[in-house]
């Protein structure tokens, strides 16, 4: 009775690659896997034939030889004995340190000067605006060069607070600003109870983390003790003591006593020097990314609509809670992830550690080393290894939070 | 009614009286000042820190700027005529004044030449900034970057010539094939370019630039705040088409391709641009045929262009993105193919979204231009670090030079953002 019968079978035409839908996705990618491997097999051939008219190879062995460099900023033992793979690591840690210090302090300027952007006073929102384009709109290589020029030239050497009449004193005895470094006093205990230093201070970081959870476990039974009976205990002092009270009995037991910095001869001496390198860069990342984070926290704060506030009031919560319970958990979801950007440019900006002389990886590991040993293929490679890993890390991070603040949307 | 209450009642106003000047307290400049400076007791600290902040920076940097001197020759010579006061040496500027803005080997007879084409590039780039200009305009863009290319570098003109030829048959037959089926005027105009350069490398004969009508100058003697606009110019021009192609295979159906995009992106944008510029200045030799030498400025151009390309993808990956559904939906309803849908519907679309992005993309790169002078190129922070602060007559003048280089950034960046700031105004088409 029917009288549709199927399509005659056309079989395969060539033009159908590239006009039948079904095909022509296969015929692109299959043009443009040949493409890639032309391409991959074309700069391979090359670096195979430049390499050997260099008489060079791809070795990493050059890692495990003595580096016969020094490196002042340094966390772990290391001396131009060293190998070139322990001068990596010096650097490797160096440039975590100074994108952690920047990172915090960022987001404190950022803050500060987001949230006064927005304030009533219109002489401080002016100012602070014109911080913002004035930071935004100049390179960073810039204001790394001025500052750790304010830090070598315009402060004074050490000779300079020599003598009965000298030119410069030191801050409360304690702190010495001078065109070598700041020296800040050191914390140190007299009767440890580890024998390493570093365990001490990890018995230290171990209190802090105790104390967090007695504070969290208070919180969690006022909660309780709320919804049972409708009153919340006071809890101030509780919790002012579980993050004091180890913290003091640590320090009180192990002796804590300072070690202040000292003029011997033509330097100070004691307590902790800080680089001029690594303050130019820390706080000039810290400045210049501080305007950045400025503006995504103005525009985090600017996205909660007005209703939320005047509804939150009109429920009865006090300015405080209105502030932690509506605006800031709203207003974190737009400035986290931007603000983890913002990390993470810090961490890449603070390679340009190598126009000050601090010695963070691309100093170590892509400057000296690689102009030592010539390795100039594995140690741009090793360099981007680590770059990348890093920058993963933290993005893996950042996917995670914001999988877990998303709005939950059916 | 009135009448007779009006012989009961001793006095009757019958006029207004005019209004009374509200309290000195709410007018004029003392009701602005209390609104805005002394609301309460922490805005007037605020108010009053922020005044002492601005007038400790003011009393620090205003003897300074208007005592400075302009015509010395040497810092010592400008010290002496300040006499100890404070001031600031501007002399350097006037000084020095071609080399930091044209490099110190560019040859001084020639200066005209960059100038000439800074002016074109303003005329070329009309047209494209602002839209009202007649799109006739248009043209002398097109042809501008041979111009320009010719005009710095000199050299024989045949060669900008052959590329303009061979970029002239691409469109031809892109033109003429491409309405047909995208793919066969695509591949065929890139076909006719490559046979174009090829034929017209063979026919410029050896030697052409010896004695061209302009000097030939080459890359190595660019410098200055020149080279930080050429770069920032190049880069940002050939790394929006490209990072239009990536975001668009980013989105694509084809894992294949879909994987290479992610890869390239993911993996440029994970590392900072200094590796980059390392792996142009030490690495990216290697790669290239034995005997050639491709030269650093064009190195650093391609990891540079890569490095933008790379965060325009993901912006104009956010642009595709924001843009609803139904707009796909409705491209695939009038029966267009995918490039067809792509340039009439989503393009124009996304693109118009993500033009903050793109103008942040082109700042953060003009301004990421001065780490060349990390691989020593002298590009402007480079001339100032390297050979006049390096010089026994300007040895220490930090801040009329560092000043210098942060005021000519700030000028251009800062113009860029308010460039875009208007045209978003402008093109906001959604009446809020």
């Amino acid at each position: 009775m029917s009288t549709l019968t199927d399509p005659p079978n056309e079989g395969f035409r060539l033009s159908m690659l590239i006009n039948d839908t079904r095909y022509r996705s296969l015929t692109f990618q299959v043009i443009a896997a040949i493409v890639l491997a032309l391409c991959i097999w074309y700069l391979g051939n090359n670096l195979i034939q430049n390499l050997r008219a260099a008489g060079l190879n791809i070795s990493y062995t050059f890692l495990g030889d003595p580096s016969g460099y020094d490196i002042n900023q340094r966390l772990v033992e290391y001396d131009s004995q060293s190998s070139h793979a322990k001068a990596a690591l010096v650097g490797l840690l160096n440039t975590l340190l100074v994108a952690f210090l920047a990172c915090i302090t960022a987001t404190v300027f950022g803050v500060i000067a987001g949230v006064l952007r927005l304030s009533n006073n219109w002489l401080v929102s002016k100012l602070m605006a014109v911080y913002v384009e004035i930071f935004r709109n100049i390179p960073v290589l810039i204001w790394i060069i001025i500052i750790f020029t304010i830090m070598t030239a315009v402060l004074p050497g050490p000779r300079e607070f020599r003598g009965d009449n000298a030119t410069s004193s030191m801050l409360f005895d304690a702190f010495a600003f001078t065109n070598r470094g700041i020296y800040i006093p050191m914390p140190w205990f007299e009767n440890g109870i580890f024998a390493s230093t570093a365990m001490n201070w990890l018995l230290v970081l171990a209190g802090f983390a105790g104390s967090w959870i007695a504070a969290h476990q208070i919180n969690v039974w006022a909660n309780n003790k709320q919804e049972s009976t409708g009153v919340r205990p006071k809890t101030t002092a509780l919790i002012l003591a579980a993050w004091l009270v180890p913290f003091l009995a640590l320090m009180l037991i192990m002796g804590l006593t300072w070690e202040y910095p000292e003029l011997k001869g033509f330097n100070f001496s004691g307590g902790i020097k800080v680089g001029g390198p690594l303050i130019a860069l820390w706080f000039a990342l810290s400045i210049y990314t501080g305007a950045f984070i400025a503006e995504n926290v103005r525009a985090g704060i600017q996205a909660v609509s007005k209703g939320q506030t005047e509804a939150a009031s009109a429920l009865g919560l006090r300015p405080r809670r209105v502030m932690n319970l509506v605006v800031l958990p709203q207003a974190l979801r737009v400035i986290i992830p931007p603000l983890i950007s913002n990390f993470l440019n810090i961490t890449k900006n603070s390679s340009l550690a190598i126009a000050v002389g601090y010695a963070d990886i691309t100093a170590t590991l892509g400057g000296i080393t690689l102009n030592q040993t010539g390795r100039a293929i594995e140690c741009v490679l090793l360099l981007m290894l680590f770059y990348l890993t890093a920058s993963l890390t933290i993005s893996m991070v950042m996917n995670v939070y914001n999988a877990s603040v998303k709005l939950k949307e059916r | 009614m009135s009448d007779t209450h009006a012989h009961s009642i001793a006095f009757v106003r019958d006029t207004e009286i005019p209004p009374s000047p509200p309290p000195a307290g709410e007018t004029g400049a003392v009701k602005w000042l209390r609104e805005n400076l002394f609301s309460n007791a922490v805005n007037s600290a605020l108010t009053i820190a922020s005044l002492l902040v601005i007038y400790i920076l003011l009393s620090k940097t205003l003897p300074w700027l208007l005592n400075g001197v302009w015509t010395t020759s040497s810092l010592a010579e400008c010290r002496e005529v300040l006499q100890g006061k404070t001031g600031a040496c501007f002399s350097v500027l006037t000084e020095r004044w071609n080399q930091l803005l044209y490099g110190f080997k560019y040859p001084s007879d020639q200066y005209w030449r960059p100038n000439l084409a800074l002016v074109l590039l303003l005329f070329a780039i009309a047209p494209v900034l602002f839209f009202d200009l007649p799109r006739k305009l248009l043209a002398f863009t097109a042809v501008y970057p041979f111009l320009a290319f010719w005009l710095i570098w000199g050299g024989t003109i045949l060669a900008p010539i052959v590329a303009l030829v061979g970029f002239a048959a691409g469109a031809f037959v892109f033109q003429t094939y491409g309405k047909s089926s995208f793919a066969v005027g695509f591949f065929g105009a890139i076909a006719a370019a490559f046979a174009v350069w090829i034929i017209g490398g063979m026919l410029i004969p050896d030697g052409a630039s010896d004695n061209a009508m302009l000097q030939a100058v080459p890359s190595r003697d660019l410098g200055g705040f020149m080279l930080n606009l050429m770069l920032g110019v190049t880069c940002v021009s050939l790394s929006l088409p490209l990072g239009i192609a990536l975001a668009l295979g980013r989105q694509s159906d084809m894992p294949l391709i879909k994987w290479m995009c992610v890869v390239f992106i993911e993996f440029v944008r994970g590392v900072p641009l200094i590796t980059l510029l390392f792996v142009a200045s030490v690495m990216l030799a290697y790669f290239f045929p034995p005997e050639s030498t491709v030269d650093l400025f064009l190195r650093v151009v391609i990891m540079i262009t890569m490095f933008s390309a790379a965060y325009i993808a993901e912006v104009i990956r956010g642009g595709l993105a924001a843009l609803p559904k139904g707009q796909y939906e409705a491209a695939d309803s009038l029966g267009l193919d995918y490039p067809q849908a792509m340039r009439l519907i989503i393009l124009p679309q996304a693109l118009k979204i993500s033009i903050p992005g793109i103008v942040n993309v082109a700042v953060g790169l003009f301004k990421d231009t001065t780490l060349v002078s990390v691989i020593s190129m002298f590009d402007l922070v480079g001339m100032i670090r390297g050979p006049i602060l390096a010089s026994t007559e300007w040895n220490g003048v930090y801040w009329e030079l560092l000043g210098f280089a942060a005021l000519l950034f700030f000028v251009v960046c800062y113009g860029i953002s308010q460039y875009s700031q208007w045209l978003e105004r402008r093109l906001a088409t959604d009446h809020r």
